[in-house]
């Protein structure tokens, strides 16, 4: 490639080396949480709810007990006499870790088996004798605010109803002016359902607990090993855990998506019986508690309104939100805002004002809100942009692409300051939809569909201009539970050369142990084969806040860069040194400094690295390594224009998606190959709850898609083959003008195909549809039958 | 519970155990014989991520009692490595088709059926083929690539 600085030997950034990862995955040979065996290991089964909202009036374990194998039974009793019945959420909210009075959604943990191995485990499960009294229960979340409705968290202190925050950004009266003198309002509901990350590895631990030093180590499926740590220390200190004495390590993970950021119970309760019991425990969740139990996504009630002049000038838009938190407000947002990211909602278009409000209530349903690949809540406030935008096109009669390029924030304009307060660091919006249009043929694909219409066949083509914000972040927005949100890189050079890195981030299939070495390549001209990277033991890796918000480049990433600057301008001195010249007389090219002028009097990193342990300037401390926490300045705001084209069956009302093109700009890219398989990636959990996913309740609070039979994750049948394309617009704040890319196509995609099927009926009259588009609701909005 | 003696020829070793009855083949490969590269995702039958070849036939660990295989031949993905790596393990890793890396083991154990089935299957043969695997990561654009990848090389390998 002609653009890298570095060899492909050296393989710096731009470079696609092959992952580092790979070899062990491709035998067999990764080591995953379930794969860890210790001495005397025994295995933790848990015992959940039936009922979505019921009084506990007793549990009898006599008979599990006597189950040959079983060890013990742990119930909130046994906890509440360590305090460790409850916990604090991420959102300073509390959840149970076992009930002592009652259950408030079906599949709560209610008690925990432990037993010699995963079989009587079950086996003592299902002897678990639990008496419950089922209470009213609260599904809907416009009824939760009811003055009869029961109240789901009685056990706080001053709180009379199921509410738990009002929130709003933006300018009020600004905005309603705007809407009083519009020419065009649009006002529409919009739903994203509940939906469930579904990694295909589940969640689970191995705690183990030295009485004797007082040593807990645990084995954790955690996107945030050192968070976790401290939450322990701080939670558990009364205890006896001390931050110290608490090693967690997270190894290889099968994929988080935001997940395995959350503290669930089931840790909780391995981890307190590793203690109370002495031995090893193994707590692995089946698939249906993983989807029944686990934090869910989205599930936001918004109602959307915006204004625009005749002619497509987008001026004003203001969103109502009614956010359905479950039994406990236990979000993973690392951000100060209890709507995490979503004032990001104006997108990619220069609005003159905006307003968003958003409640929070309580309802009958497992706790959380994770952000399912994406930053805290900007998939919700993309869907609502994009899709409102298509309305005023329809309204107006324009082109959606027409629309969009006369609505982007200029390129000049940047950094350019949002109605809504967000700096957006760089872009060329119009130049990334250009670029789609371009390559998949928008105006053929115009004519075509013309045609098809002409015959009665239904297509559509849909776009999405999306405007990501991601890489938390700047401290002074940016924390968990106070935990500023800055993350790490140590870097050690050592004599020979070679280099050990170690990382405050956790890759849970993103490929950091190649892209940071990547990174550590480019920096220093070391061959990135002879740079070795480590994450998620906490006992050796710096502090960080982990994996999420593609936040790892844009954080963990810029530290690599700025810990090879420390280590560079060290080297610089022992190679004035070794040379025999000044400092300020040599100069820097990939790998080694040399006397300016004279190019073959020179030292390499290598030989460098060899003198700074054994023949080390004196006065000048001995060794090469160094360490950095960086506190980004600011968000980075990948950007990107996707176009996707489907085809209905209207007779089945099954929507094949035929093409989609994606056109993605993440600033300066690290590994080519990488980054298009995260957009691949991106792509397809876009795709999946746009047409299949969705997790449901009836009106008793009984989860109506709780297993992979209801729940359905998309397979290669239906995912398309993803077109990708780039731009390229540098971040300018990034020490590599990188912004990270994990999750912009999840994000993006879900838009561009309900626009597209909404384009494909929108001479039947269909202005709006709500996902997942499945067949059923796509055959009924063409026959004109209402979704019941 | 009633237990019986089996022997299971795992990736060409005879493994004895006295087992349970009810006990799971992929908890007999995974847990009595530590094989921990066949994983499980859902025990339902549905991720695919504990497939291995019975015979000759692609299974999901999760869903096939251990007696059900005694005298049989099982193997895992720890058995597809000879003096080289299989050019399925080969193309996974040139095509990058792996990002975690959970469902790769059941991924390539299904795709070696359906190579060994059909040797030159079209991408649609290629999908349908892995349909019954479940992947968060990838998208399958690049899984697909890398049984094409096989599918040439081990073309070219029985042209030879």
């Amino acid at each position: 490639m002609s653009q890298c600085k570095t060899s492909p030997e050296v393989g710096g950034m731009g470079h696609s080396v092959k992952r580092k990862e790979d070899p062990r995955f491709i035998r067999g040979q990764g080591k995953y949480v379930d794969d860890v065996v210790r001495p005397g290991m025994v295995y933790m089964d848990i015992v959940r709810s039936p009922y979505a909202h019921a009084k506990i009036k007793s549990i009898n374990t006599e008979k599990a007990l006597a189950h040959p194998g079983v060890a013990a039974v742990i119930t909130g009793e046994t906890l509440k006499e360590y305090n460790l019945h409850m916990m604090p959420t991420l959102m300073s909210d509390t959840q149970m870790v076992l009930p002592i009075d009652k259950v408030c959604y079906q599949a709560q943990e209610v008690a925990a088996v432990v037993a010699t191995d995963r079989y009587s485990a079950a086996d003592g499960v299902e002897l678990v004798e639990v008496e419950y009294e089922p209470l009213p229960v609260v599904v809907d979340p416009h009824k939760a605010t009811d003055p009869d409705a029961p109240i789901i968290r009685d056990d706080k202190e001053g709180q009379d109803s199921n509410h738990i925050f009002h929130w709003e950004a933006g300018d009020k009266s600004g905005t309603d002016e705007i809407f009083q003198n519009a020419d065009v309002t649009i006002k529409k509901d919009i739903y994203l359902p509940r939906i469930h990350v579904a990694s295909i590895e589940t969640c689970g631990c191995v705690s183990e607990f030295d009485s004797v030093t007082g040593q807990l180590t645990v084995w954790m499926t955690t996107q945030a090993p050192h968070a976790i740590r401290t939450v322990l220390a701080l939670v558990a200190g009364h205890v006896g855990l001390q931050e110290d004495k608490i090693r967690i390590i997270a190894p290889d993970i099968g994929g988080g998506f935001g997940g395995k950021v959350p503290v669930y119970p089931g840790y909780v309760i391995a981890i307190a019986a590793s203690v109370v019991t002495g031995l090893p425990i193994k707590w692995i969740e089946d698939r249906r508690e993983n989807l029944q139990a686990d934090s869910f996504a989205r599930d936001y009630h918004m109602t959307c309104e915006i204004a625009a002049d005749k002619d497509g000038t987008l001026n004003g838009l203001r969103i109502k939100t009614l956010a359905d938190h479950g039994y406990a407000d236990a979000a993973a947002n690392p951000s100060k805002w209890p709507a995490g990211m979503f004032s990001i909602c104006t997108g990619s278009y220069n609005f003159k004002n905006a307003f968003v409000e958003v409640d929070g209530v309580y309802t009958n349903k497992p706790p959380g809100g994770i952000a399912y690949r994406c930053s805290f809540r900007v998939t919700e406030a993309v869907h609502a942009i994009e899709r409102m935008v298509d309305m005023v096109a329809d309204e107006l009669g324009m082109d959606a692409a027409e629309i969009r390029m006369n609505n982007f924030i200029p390129k000049d304009a940047f950094p350019y300051k949002s109605p809504m307060g967000w700096e957006y660091d760089s872009g060329d919006y119009h130049a990334a939809l250009k670029l789609a249009m371009d390559k998949i043929g928008y105006d053929k694909l115009l004519k075509e569909q013309a045609e098809k219409r002409e015959k009665g066949e239904l297509m559509g083509i849909g776009i999405s201009s999306f405007t990501e914000v991601v890489g938390a972040g700047p401290s002074k927005d940016f924390d968990i539970l106070g935990i500023k949100m800055f993350d790490s890189s140590e870097i050690r050079i050592h004599p020979t050369g070679k280099v050990m890195a170690r990382f405050g981030t956790k890759s849970q299939g993103q490929g950091h142990e190649t892209t940071y070495a990547q990174i550590i390549a480019e920096e220093l001209g070391i061959p990135h084969t002879d740079i070795s990277v480590e994450e998620g033991d906490t006992d050796t890796a710096p502090y960080g806040l982990g994996t999420y918000a593609s936040r790892s480049t844009p954080t963990a990433g810029a530290a690599a860069a700025m810990a090879c600057r420390k280590i560079k301008d060290k080297a610089q001195k022992i190679a004035a040194h070794l040379l025999e010249a000044a400092e300020e007389d040599l100069e820097w090219e990939v790998g080694k400094f040399s006397v300016k002028g004279v190019p073959d009097k020179s030292v390499t990193i290598q030989d460098i690295a060899f003198a700074a342990y054994t023949n080390h300037p004196q006065g000048l401390e001995a060794g090469l390594e160094a360490t950095h926490y960086y506190d980004p300045p600011n968000m980075t705001y990948p950007f990107g224009s996707y176009i996707a084209v489907v085809d209905i069956d209207s007779g089945t009302g099954e929507v094949k998606v035929r093409r989609f093109l994606a056109v993605d700009d993440c600033g300066n890219i690290i590994n080519p190959m990488i980054v298009e398989g995260q957009i691949h990636g991106g792509l397809t959990m876009g795709l999946a709850p746009s047409l299949f996913e969705e997790i449901s309740y009836d009106d008793e609070g009984n989860i109506t898609g709780g297993s992979f039979m209801e729940y359905l994750v998309p397979t290669a049948v239906e995912t398309p083959n993803w077109e990708t394309d780039k731009t390229v617009t540098p971040s300018p704040h990034h020490p590599l003008g990188a912004k990270g890319v994990g999750e912009s196509a999840t994000v993006g995609a879900p838009p561009a195909i309900v626009n597209a099927v909404v384009d494909a009926l929108s001479h039947l009259g269909v202005r709006h549809m709500e996902i997942p588009l499945t067949p059923e609701k796509v055959w009924r909005a063409i026959h004109k039958q209402d979704a019941a | 519970m009633a237990t019986q003696t089996i022997t299971v020829n795992v990736n060409g070793e005879a493994k004895t155990a006295e087992v349970e009855d009810r006990l799971l083949l992929v908890h007999f490969i995974r847990d009595n014989h530590g094989l921990t590269g066949t994983h499980i995702g859902c025990d339902t039958t549905h991720c695919g991520a504990c497939t291995v070849l019975l015979d000759e036939t692609a299974v999901k660990s999760c869903t096939v009692f251990a007696v059900q295989a005694n005298g049989r031949n099982v193997t895992t993905i720890e058995g597809m490595e000879g003096d080289a790596l299989h050019p399925l393990q080969e193309g996974f890793m040139e095509e990058h088709g792996l990002q975690c890396g959970f469902c790769t083991p059941g991924m390539i154990m299904s795709s070696k059926h359906l190579l060994d089935k059909n040797l030159n299957p079209t991408e649609e043969e290629i999908r349908w083929g892995i349909s019954g695997n479940l992947c968060r990561c990838t998208g399958y654009v690049n899984i697909v690539k890398a049984v094409q990848y096989a599918s040439n090389k081990l073309q070219e390998t029985s042209a030879d």
